[in-house]
């Protein structure tokens, strides 16, 4: 338990004076994600890594309050110990990771199509923006709609609308059992397959595509996945797998072979039942067919007039050297407006400037 | 400008944008529009324009922007927080045209519909699939999506469901400008910022709502409900703690206390225990296998949190009998006098008892009844206060009482309001929860998207000045809230 509040507000006051930028950091664990920050300009790290501690934390409100710079273990231990978790499954990616680093990037697991996101499980945060304002937004409440919902705007800001200070998250009760069971699938049906399957009501809490094969996870009591699992099972001839909790940590965690490439890897985020783009390179298809990760040569420009077409987008998520923006280009009309939203946050630009995009 | 002037020029550009049927200036035509649900206020509108296509909301929205007159938008008019509100000099922009829902599709689990289409056509049409659009506030057959998105609306089933926040994918909007912008999209994630939860909730503030796309869930295959008594309202609240705390999570988790059973029963003949003083209706749904092995654990803890009696709805009859009196609950308790006000806050479940006993204190000092109904799941509380407005003066005092179960609301560590909105109902108490910093952010996120402030002004949002202004009325602890600004 550590309170910064007061020194990290110190800091960005001074760089509001001073113009300085500021690059915000937590574990440091997913420096990877978004526009590597210029060269050339001058700027300071300013750190939450020890601004930390479960602030409160009553199970049977399911509501957890954290200083950003408390590590994602923490709280899954803490959430662990009273049978609770996160239920968007929040990958890690090292054990330095933040709470407040996983909500600034809206980082969900698999999880994320069936419980939701990140973002949907803000329910409060408090954070200094660029003027080194300290702000409470939202509550520790279910229910809220007093003022904009700025709170839940932090989640995919990625720093750049303030610092995170702390943040309220609904939680939920974690399932009695998990069974995951494969079948050998074309990806056209797989994807059908597990559209068709999630309008039903099944305990579906999870989804991949991958080598040829659609895996699906349950989570509910011990009966009811049992039933779920034979009944899914005869119809798609799945089989169950050994060891279900070492699979969808890989995959969350993107430890799976698959991910250890020096291929460049896009994120593209489509319509769950969009139909395979063929785009010649080995895919992971997680969340019902929304969220696909390729090995590609492709141009990253060419997938993103794909995606587009799909009402979708694409990330240039790892070893993108040639990508000019990390994230999909936003249209002129939408991107004028994230101009002007930022500067209501940070009227200097100090926060993570380029990070989101190099001219926000 | 005078009203007058606003009309005469803006009144003949709108002829040439609308059918003259789209544009009403009479006096007896903008009647109907004068309040949305709150009633006890009321304003003409300047005019009124009911566009049937998005081009023509373009249009209208460059004309007043070109004129600087302020454009309000209307759903079904339900709201209760006075949201839809008109000015005198305002154009009050109506979206009851756009009443199509253009397309579902079932394998993706969407439907695409027009603003105006209603929250409960949405299910109807989405039935034959088995899917089904989950937010259901009490106003489902009446209230619009639009609506919804712009109240960020709830209902009994936002514990397990979630808010109309959690149930939309993408927004079409058109700007203060007249210039149409996506926000969102059908994929689970959209580059930038999370513009689609800042649009949900903004009470109209920010933009004109003209195409929505919401996510359909599977209908359950079975829903049961339990009623539990209690002979103290006490050990109802514990018992929604400890059902939560066993694991469960209810679809609904309604409480209502004595006076609300009292009038839901006189109304009804909901067949609930007039000597209870709290009843919980616990519903579970799911598959099959799954509400069997939980209603008998539910059961056990309501028994066991000291429920004088559980009831299970024997079938869908009953359970829909059950319901019926909950969702009467506004109507029945509005027998009971000839005025109620429905407050909204929402507390941290665990403060529930003290809140009860300061409404119990304060309905005492205002000597005006108060019948409670609350979303006990989620912390949302409806306390009904009963109040004759053609007494004088009993509505003003009415409204203090509000406000100061509101101010204990956010004193608990909660908020004054959990699903109805702030419109100009609760824009003082806005001056409670939120200090001078989060308001001036409030004002700075409007500016970044309608500068001129011409979209719904004096909603939502305090000025600093009125809160300054109130600041007499609100001394907490001794201390006089932002004391930064200066007054005279």
């Amino acid at each position: 338990m550590n309170n910064l509040t007061n020194d990290l507000q110190a800091q960005i006051l001074a760089a509001y004076k001073n113009k300085t930028h500021c690059r915000i950091e937590g574990g440091n664990s997913k420096a990877f994600i978004g526009n590597a920050p210029p060269d050339s300009q001058a700027s300071i790290n300013i750190s939450t890594a020890e601004h930390t501690g479960i602030i409160s934390y009553d199970a049977s409100e399911l509501v957890i309050t954290a200083r950003s710079g408390t590590t994602l273990h923490e709280i899954k231990q803490a959430l662990a110990e009273n049978n609770q978790s996160l239920p968007f499954e929040p990958p890690s990616f090292a054990d330095s990771a933040t709470i407040g680093g996983t909500i600034a990037c809206n980082l969900s697991g698999p999880a994320r199509a069936y419980s939701g996101a990140a973002r949907d499980f803000v329910l409060g945060s408090r954070i200094i923006n660029g003027k080194g304002d300290d702000m409470q937004f939202g509550g520790q409440v279910m229910k809220n709609v007093a003022g904009y919902d700025a709170s839940r705007l932090m989640a995919g800001a990625y720093g750049t609308l303030g610092l995170i200070l702390e943040v309220s998250l609904k939680v939920l009760p974690l399932a009695q059992t998990e069974i995951t069971i494969k079948s050998q699938q074309h990806i056209n049906s797989a994807i059908k397959n597990i559209n068709a399957l999630s309008a039903q009501n099944w305990p579906i809490s999870a989804s991949v595509y991958l080598d040829g094969h659609l895996y699906i996870r349950l989570n509910s009591s011990e009966m009811n996945c049992l039933s779920a699992s034979q009944a899914i099972s005869q119809k798609i001839n799945a089989t169950e797998i050994a060891d279900s909790k070492a699979f969808w940590t890989s995959i969350t965690e993107q430890q799976h072979a698959f991910f250890d490439t020096s291929q460049s890897i896009a994120r593209l985020s489509l319509p769950a039942t969009a139909e395979d783009i063929e785009p010649g390179g080995e895919q992971l298809i997680e969340w019902g067919g929304a969220l696909r990760w390729l090995k590609t040569d492709l141009p990253i420009q060419q997938l993103r007039d794909t995606a587009r077409t799909l009402g979708g987008h694409v990330t240039a998520y790892k070893n993108y050297p040639q990508a000019t923006e990390y994230f999909q280009p936003l249209a002129p009309g939408m991107h004028s407006l994230h101009q002007r939203l930022n500067k209501a946050f940070d009227p200097a630009g100090i926060l993570n400037p380029g990070r989101l995009y190099k001219e926000l | 400008m005078q009203i007058d002037t606003i009309k005469q020029t803006i009144l003949p550009a709108l002829m040439q944008i609308l059918p003259a049927d789209a544009i009403l200036s009479e006096q007896e035509d903008l009647h109907p529009y004068e309040c949305d649900g709150l009633s006890a206020y009321r304003q003409t509108p300047l005019l009124v324009v009911l566009p049937s296509s998005i081009e023509q909301i373009q249009q209208i929205m460059k004309l007043c922007h070109q004129h600087q007159v302020a454009v309000i938008a209307r759903g079904a008019g339900t709201g209760l927080s006075g949201g839809a509100l008109p000015m005198a000099d305002s154009v009050l922009l109506s979206l009851a045209k756009f009443k199509q829902i253009l397309d579902i599709d079932p394998l993706a689990r969407t439907a695409n519909v027009q603003p105006g289409v209603r929250n409960l056509a949405i299910s109807e049409a989405a039935k034959p699939h088995g899917l089904y659009y989950a937010p259901d506030p009490s106003s489902q057959i009446a209230c619009t999506i639009g609506g919804n998105v712009a109240e960020n609306s709830g209902g009994v089933h936002c514990l397990k469901y979630g808010l109309t926040v959690h149930n939309i994918l993408k927004l079409d909007i058109v700007t203060v400008e007249g210039e149409r912008l996506t926000i969102g999209s059908e994929a689970l994630d959209s580059p930038g910022y999370d513009l689609l939860a800042l649009m949900t909730g903004s009470e109209g503030m920010l933009g004109i709502i003209v195409d929505i796309t919401v996510k359909l869930l599977p209908m359950p295959e079975q829903a049961k409900v339990i009623m539990a008594s209690f002979d103290d309202i006490y050990k109802a609240g514990n018992a929604v703690a400890n059902i939560i705390s066993a694991g469960i999570i209810p679809a609904g988790l309604e409480m209502m206390d004595k006076l609300a059973i009292k009038a839901a029963e006189d109304f009804i003949h909901a067949d609930y225990p007039l000597d209870a003083e709290a009843i919980l209706l616990c519903e579970l749904d799911g598959n099959t296998i799954e509400v069997d092995e939980l209603i008998p654990l539910a059961e056990k803890v309501l028994l066991e949190s000291g429920a004088s009696e559980t009831r299970l709805a024997k079938d869908d009859t009953e359970r829909a009998k059950f319901w019926q009196g909950r969702k009467s609950a506004f109507p029945a308790v509005g027998r009971m006098a000839p005025d109620y006000y429905c407050m909204d806050g929402t507390i941290p479940r665990r403060e529930l008892a003290n809140i009860l006993k300061r409404i119990a204190d304060l309905s005492k000092e205002y000597e005006l009844p108060v019948a409670n109904v609350f979303h006990a799941g989620d912390g949302n509380m409806h306390p009904l206060i009963l109040y004759d407005a053609n007494i004088e003066g009993e509505l003003e005092r009415t409204e203090e009482f509000g406000a100061k179960i509101l101010e204990a609301c956010v004193a608990a560590g909660g908020t004054i309001t959990g699903e109805h909105g702030v419109g100009i109902e609760k824009i003082d108490q806005m001056c409670v929860q939120f200090k001078t910093a989060e308001l001036s952010q409030f004002h700075a996120i409007k500016a970044a998207f309608d500068p001129a402030g011409l979209l719904n002004p004096g909603k939502a949002v305090p000025t600093l000045h009125r809160c300054a202004e109130l600041g007499a009325m609100h001394v907490h602890e001794g201390k006089l809230p932002h004391p930064e600004l200066p007054r005279f």
